[in-house]
């Protein structure tokens, strides 16, 4: 009996720590501008869409070359700006009136470079390694687009429209990515394990089945996790965010940057989700229904307090292992005793253990305690 | 010119508590239920009944029902879809096992309280819970519903597929099969639910619901019960809703699944409420017209340029389409059409004379 148990257990703490890392995403938006982004479902399947699309082996369904040539003058581009960033870091603090021009010509310069790069490298089938990087850069360029042409104009909207604006940016990102890039089922192909493991055979007879992609995969979520913890405690950059979070209008009377703090969230957030797809992705497969898990990010979110980076990881185990666990133990009782037709209970069980949660601690498992004023 | 209150007095309390003050509104609004009830059957098509008419009527019904409780409790909701499901299967039950009450005013009376009975048990979470930790606690109640639906075998009688359907409609008599019968009468439930839901929301309930929106802790100390206050959005507003959603069931799609009140339903209906403007009978109808036509303008709209492309390519240009004009409109008028009408009749007030 405990061996079953430890192994779904197991199961569904490894899904969980994909849940937290798509509630991570969420909780770095929303900390630092209070948009709750809808969005982050949309933009983890482009992320997937974009990385299966870039390295697949051609299939057939054939991706234009103008794509491939897009996505490497996209990296280029990012390349170019980080290495002028450095530059100037590095020699020259402060930009002067003149850099715009040389910027803009830097940017020319990387653009027409992975343009000619992409050309002769031919299309199709790039290594994942690149694949990724150019999806990073695309995420990158997403994030100033949606800070640029949606954000920015809605400054000061109360919170629903902001959260119906991303609604409408996720519904425009789905419809995006599959016209971009096509709606089949595509792979990713990470080279992880797929033999599955045996764990502990000595403890419990026959041992423990895991998942050796899922193991790689919580390691990764892990290790993003940590990356993240350092970039907000020790870094310029995360103190300024960290500020923003705390207070929008102390934090920009002290000269921090909202339009530019935006970006950089938004744009983090982005490679979070370039993250949980590439892993789901690499999991299941990248097709629509990867938009999807979203919703299921939505309970641990709630769950963990939309404005705590460490309640999107502990409400992501919480509710990923109780949902593995009722739908093997509970919802078996459940169609015994109502004489249902299968079960299925995964979908509300997390929101309604997550709203049972909710109404002894309204503020969510680690979110800042509510104090209300008239 | 028009369109003035000038001269307009009132003498009675009566006559000054009116719904439409001005004349120019009353005659406004009568000759356009008039002309939805006589001019419309004159010359609809039965494509424009099912296609948008009958659409556009029923998502209206349930977009004030979510306005109700969105635009003037404050309370946002995503689980509208939930909501309706549960009229339409209410409704589908009492039908189904109970014939001698085959009349559908009464079986959509049933699925609108059941809905409401429901919307209150939903609602209890409200009372600790807010702002989008609400909005994500109500996607429990459509995520269990839509389960609910599909997996209890009794109430979908049975059936191998979890289909179910309806046949034999009538209203006192009133065998109503052909579109136009069911227009009409999905226009009278229209026209005299927006009648109950103007007067709730104009009286002394409808000022409570308002209060809690704008700041629930100072209306609390100045004397509303926010426990009775938005148990009461709640119940009148999945009243509406379920009643909404029966005739979707009954009357638009005849026979459904549970999938036809799903997650996506539930955000086209607060679209239609955001897109209206929050707080507004009117907006709620022009919400739902704007989001019932955009989708089939979009489908006709390469047809008319003569461009051919793929269905799935067509899909996905419509989903990206339609992303970006809610993006558009949010920014150009966050405070939704209903906005816009006030604007215009301002400015039809002091045309043609600007001063």
């Amino acid at each position: 009996m405990l061996g079953p148990f430890l192994e779904t257990l197991i199961g569904g703490l490894l899904t969980g720590v994909l849940y937290s890392l798509v509630a991570l995403g969420f909780v770095l938006i929303f900390k630092a501008s209070g948009v709750f982004n809808f969005a982050q479902g949309a933009m983890v399947l482009f992320a997937a869409l974009t990385i299966a699309r870039l390295s697949g082996e051609i299939d057939g369904k054939e991706v234009h070359l103008a794509n491939f040539v897009v996505a490497a003058a996209i990296l280029g581009v990012a390349v170019a700006f980080i290495g002028w960033y450095a530059w100037r870091e590095y020699v020259a603090r402060g930009a002067g009136p003149g850099e715009r021009r040389k910027l803009q010509m830097l940017a020319a310069a990387g653009a027409l470079v992975g343009g000619i790069a992409a050309y002769s490298y031919g299309k199709g089938a790039w290594p994942i390694w690149l694949a990724i990087a150019a999806t990073a850069a695309i995420m990158g360029l997403l994030a100033y687009a949606i800070e640029r042409l949606v954000l920015r104009h809605l400054v000061n909207q109360e919170g629903i429209i902001l959260f119906m604006a991303t609604l409408g940016i996720a519904y425009f990102l789905d419809g995006f990515g599959q016209t971009l890039w096509g709606s089949d089922i595509y792979k990713i192909n990470l080279g992880l394990p797929k033999d599955p493991l045996f764990l502990f055979e000595g403890v419990f007879p026959g041992g423990l089945l895991v998942d050796p992609g899922e193991l790689v995969a919580a390691a990764i979520a892990a290790g993003l996790v940590v990356v993240l913890a350092i970039f907000f405690q020790k870094t310029r950059v995360g103190r300024a965010l960290r500020a923003v979070a705390d207070d929008h209008a102390a934090a920009q009377s002290v000269g921090i940057p909202l339009n530019t703090i935006w970006l950089i969230v938004w744009t983090v957030s982005g490679l979070v989700a370039l993250a949980a797809g590439l892993i789901w992705g690499a999991k299941l497969g990248v097709q629509f229904s990867i938009s999807l898990i979203a919703l299921k990010a939505l309970p641990v979110l709630i769950l963990g307090g939309f404005t705590s980076v460490p309640g999107a990881i502990v409400g992501g185990l919480i509710i990923g292992a109780g949902e593995k666990l009722s739908e093997v133990f509970l919802a078996p009782i459940l169609v015994k005793q109502f004489d249902l037709a299968g079960g299925g209970i995964e979908n509300w069980f997390a929101y309604m253990l997550a709203l049972v949660f909710l109404l002894f601690r309204p503020q969510g498992l680690f979110g800042e305690r509510i104090i209300e004023r008239v | 010119m028009l369109y003035r209150e000038a001269g307009q007095f009132k003498t009675t309390y009566v006559a000054d508590q009116q719904i439409f003050p001005i004349l120019q509104d009353r005659l406004f609004v009568l000759a356009v239920i008039v002309a939805a009830f006589l001019a419309v059957p004159m010359f609809a098509s039965p494509y424009i009944y099912t296609e948008i008419l009958i659409p556009f009527l029923i998502l209206s019904m349930a977009a004030i029902g979510l306005n109700i409780l969105v635009g003037y409790c404050g309370q946002v909701s995503l689980g509208t879809g939930g909501f309706m499901a549960v009229g339409a299967y209410a409704a589908y039950n009492l039908w189904l096992r109970v014939p001698e009450l085959n009349n559908l005013i009464v079986v959509f009376l049933f699925g609108g309280v059941m809905a409401a009975a429901v919307g209150i048990l939903f609602g209890i979470p409200s009372l600790r819970i807010k702002g989008f930790y609400l909005a994500v606690a109500t996607l429990a109640s459509q995520f269990f519903l839509d389960w609910l639906f599909a997996r209890v075998k009794w109430l979908t009688n049975y059936t191998p597929s979890g289909s179910v359907a309806v046949g034999k409609l009538e209203v006192f008599g009133w065998h109503v099969d052909t579109p136009a019968d069911r227009y009409l009468l999905i226009l009278g439930l229209v026209v005299v639910a927006t009648l109950v839901a103007k007067n709730l929301v104009r009286g002394h309930i409808g000022r409570s619901w308002m209060a809690i929106r704008d700041m629930d802790i100072a209306a609390e100390i100045i004397g509303f019960r926010p426990l009775r206050t938005k148990l009461t959005a709640f119940a009148v507003s999945s009243f509406f809703i379920g009643v909404a959603g029966a005739m979707w069931a009954f009357l638009r799609l005849g026979a459904w699944e549970p999938l036809a009140f799903d997650i996506n339903r539930s955000f086209q209906i607060l679209f239609m409420v955001i897109i209206g403007g929050l707080g507004s009978l009117i907006g709620s109808f022009l919400g739902a017209a704007f989001i019932v036509l955009m989708p089939i303008l979009l489908n006709q709209l390469p047809g008319w340029f003569g461009v051919r492309m793929s269905t799935a390519l067509l899909s996905h240009l419509e989903f990206m389409v339609f992303g970006a004009m809610i993006v558009f409109f949010l920014i150009v008028e966050p405070h939704g059409l209903a906005r816009l009408w006030a604007v215009a009749k301002e400015k039809l007030r002091l045309w043609p004379f600007p001063h």
